[in-house]
């Protein structure tokens, strides 16, 4: 055992792994391992490392989180600090230009009329999305739940949004609001929308495209959000629902309490933490509000023809942020931590809020 | 409020659509529980107990027949109109609201001219808070308060409506053993001094002997007994209803009957008249034997189980239905351990016999004792019985339309 064991430092130490960190570990770990259990129980011990083996089975996950997770988080602050931070003019990894460090980025993105852009249309969009989609969530979840007969065929058609791409959902919903020709004129053809308008009388609208008014785009917007939205929260607030004790709703109904206040007063408290956890992750979703953008504008991220240059109709915290990676990391990440407060203060205010509301 | 059942019966469908088998779960229950008395539902779990308790609270439509409050018919009553409160097994009690907006709730939903001020209304639950002794916890939630004090809370909750008929489901069974005897004593105390007609369901005979007035004792659907809880337990009217009374329980031998005597195996143990010779069942309360050393049943001597008081005798006899015999003697009697059998004489009146066939009591006569004889069954008036004949039919129209 001995002998192999040389031979293998040999090879590795000696060849491959040289430096001191490398042979620290070989010595604490490998080779104390074949050669006396009783050994490296010491050694971890004395590093306080008792839990070595949970330690083996977690380091996988652990490379991977620091890769993909730790790295680029701490490379987000690093660039958001340097003032017009170019990948090109940092090769390595930890390089930072001490000269060049301060809040400039920061200064220079609030500033920028396309972020004040950004952030309107992202706070627009998640203020009017999230209260909606509970809402409208909530009543469907309550509906489903009353019904037995096609409960799950309805569960199964609501939640079809959510395992398809949100991309071509968002592509169908251009189709359906989509104009071919101007809008003014009779025998331009018309998306589906306007087709059923056109039933009710309605002038066909331009819905998305480049004659488009900012509040139309946003009419399709909220209705495509929502719908997208719709599916998760419905499976959140009927798995809720589900698992309210039956009794409560024969206990009101022998005391004669009317439908409204049931629902008020017994079904929204009792589901209060299944709502609150549904806004919560609805407000953070809603400020990472980009692939519905996408979906119905294309990268463009405007109707054609309405955008100034650098400055999108429909940009949004992320779809500004990826935007300017190109070109500009550093504006780029210092509006992503700009995002991560923004996201951070208002599920603090979320939670505090929900703490006071919320029964558990 | 008098309640009354008409042969109130409720089938449930078959879960299996195939077999198509159908559970009874009540059959056939005819019963008044008089104005003002606290009545037991009695029976293992499954005998439908639970399941008549919903009927009268109107949560379940029976499947045939028909229930009376006083002169009104409220069989076809949802369960807001009846004028009940409930107390559900587990209380049920709103977890997010204090006791005060517990007890609260109902009144705050009446409407119209039933419709109260704040003030009346807060007057009520104080009152209905007092009575049940909560009223210095209003503030707390349900999570913040023991068993017993959630059971309290929905007593009250179900009171402060001041409904006609209170219904209690196995109020006691979440309790520990020390509360459960309080909370029985409250439970009784409450009753009396509301003069609420109540019914409660439990699966506990002491618990329902204890503190009923009447207690109705029952059998997959099918009522036994229905009599105060000292008659039923002094004369059961079969082998189940002596069973299941009673701890510790009936010891139950086989036996037969032969020109007037009783044999229990081999040995005759007493003297009966108004019997023909048969094969029976002899059900023996554990204090309905007396040790002495000529007694006529001769059992193999096990051990002693000493209680202080009493001194519990275990014992084997061939005959025996039970592993054991169990009897009951006052601690004053010597019972010799070294000895390797026990002889007994019987008190005639703790002897029942019980057909081997039908398991109904036979009921026998000693001489010089007054024993308990078998009941003149009336024959109901006709009107009932046309009653009784209706009613189904009409049920059925009903389900039809639905």
């Amino acid at each position: 055992m001995a002998k192999f064991s040389a031979t293998m430092k040999k090879v590795f130490v000696d060849g491959i792994w040289n430096t001191f960190c490398v042979k620290w570990i070989w010595e604490t770990f490998f080779v104390a391992w074949i050669h006396d259990a009783f050994f490296i129980n010491f050694v971890c011990k004395k590093l306080k490392f008792d839990k070595w083996k949970a330690w083996v089975y977690l380091s996988p996950a652990i490379i991977l989180l620091l890769i993909f997770t730790a790295w680029p988080i701490l490379n987000t602050l690093r660039m958001a600090f340097i003032e017009d931070f170019k990948a090109q003019n940092y090769r390595g990894l930890f390089e930072i230009d001490w000269s060049k460090l301060g809040f400039k980025n920061f200064e220079k993105v609030v500033e920028y009329r396309a972020f004040k852009t950004a952030l309107k249309n992202t706070m627009l969009l998640c203020f009017l999305t999230v209260p909606i989609s509970t809402f409208l969530a909530l009543l469907i979840a309550v509906c489903l739940n009353a019904i037995k007969p096609f409960q799950r065929l309805l569960q199964t058609i609501f939640f079809l949004p959510y395992v398809t791409n949100s991309i071509a959902i968002g592509m169908v919903f251009a189709a359906m609001f989509n104009v071919v020709g101007r809008v003014e004129d009779p025998n331009a053809i018309v998306g589906i929308v306007n087709n059923i308008l056109k039933l009710f009388g309605v002038e066909p609208i331009d819905w998305i495209n480049s004659s488009s008014s900012y509040g139309a785009n946003l009419t399709v917007l909220v209705i495509y959000i929502v719908w997208n939205a719709l599916p998760f929260k419905i499976l959140v607030l009927l798995g809720g629902l589900q698992s309210v004790n039956k009794q409560y709703y024969e206990a009101a109904k022998i005391d004669g309490t009317p439908r409204w206040r049931v629902f008020t007063k017994i079904t929204v408290p009792l589901l209060s933490p299944m709502i609150a956890y549904v806004v919560i992750t609805g407000f953070i979703g809603g400020f990472k509000e980009y692939s519905s953008i996408i979906g119905i504008f294309g990268d463009g991220m405007a109707p054609p023809g309405t955008s100034l240059p650098g400055n999108k109709r429909w940009y949004t915290m992320v779809g500004y942020i990826y935007d300017n990676i190109e070109r500009n990391q550093g504006r780029a990440s210092a509006a992503a931590l700009i995002l991560f407060a923004i996201i951070f203060a208002v599920t603090m205010v979320n939670l505090y809020v929900s703490k006071k509301k919320t029964h558990y | 409020m008098k309640v009354e059942l008409k042969n109130l019966t409720k089938i449930f469908p078959s879960r299996n659509k195939k077999s198509g088998e159908e559970v009874v779960a009540v059959n056939d229950f005819t019963f008044t529980i008089p104005d003002g008395k606290l009545v037991g539902l009695l029976g293992p779990s499954g005998c439908g107990k639970s399941t008549t308790l919903y009927m009268i609270s109107g949560l379940q439509k029976p499947s045939g027949g028909r229930i009376f409050f006083g002169e009104e018919d409220v069989t076809d009553l949802s369960p807001e109109n009846r004028g009940i409160g409930l107390v559900f097994q587990n209380y049920a009690l709103y977890p997010h609201m204090t006791v005060q907006q517990n007890i609260l709730f109902p009144l705050q939903n009446l409407r119209g001219k039933d419709k109260m001020s704040k003030s009346a209304m807060l007057e009520r639950a104080l009152n209905a808070a007092k009575l049940v002794q909560i009223d210095n916890l209003m503030d707390r939630k349900p999570s913040e308060l023991s068993g017993g004090q959630q059971q309290r809370v929905a007593i009250a909750r179900a009171l402060v409506k001041m409904p006609r008929v209170l219904l209690l489901d196995e109020p006691l069974s979440n309790l520990d053993a020390r509360l459960r005897l309080q909370t029985r004593e409250e439970i009784r105390r409450i009753q009396k001094e509301t003069g609420i007609t109540t019914v409660f369901v439990t699966h506990d005979q002491e618990e329902a002997m204890s503190i009923s007035d009447i207690i109705v004792v029952m059998k997959l659907g099918v009522v036994q007994q229905v009599g105060k809880p000292q008659d039923i337990y002094d004369s059961p009217v079969n082998l189940f209803v002596a069973k299941f009374l009673g701890t510790p329980p009936i010891n139950v031998f086989k036996g037969r009957v032969e020109d007037g005597k009783l044999y229990i195996g081999e040995d005759a143990v007493m003297d009966i008249t108004d019997v023909e010779n048969k094969e029976v069942f002899v059900a023996i309360r554990p204090e309905g034997f007396i040790p002495c050393p000529d007694g006529a049943l001769k059992c193999a001597l096990s051990n002693l189980e000493v209680m202080g008081r009493d001194v519990s005798i275990v014992s084997r006899h061939d005959a025996s239905v039970n592993p054991i015999v169990r009897s009951i003697v006052d601690a004053d009697n010597k019972i010799d351990l070294t000895a390797q059998t026990v002889n007994f004489s019987l008190k005639p009146h703790k002897v029942f016999l019980f057909d081997v066939e039908t398991e109904e009591r036979v009921y026998f006569g000693v001489e010089g004792l007054n024993l308990p004889t078998a009941p003149v069954v009336e024959e109901p008036a006709e009107v009932e019985e046309t009653v009784a004949e209706v009613a189904p039919v009409e049920e059925n129209v009903e389900a039809e339309v639905e």
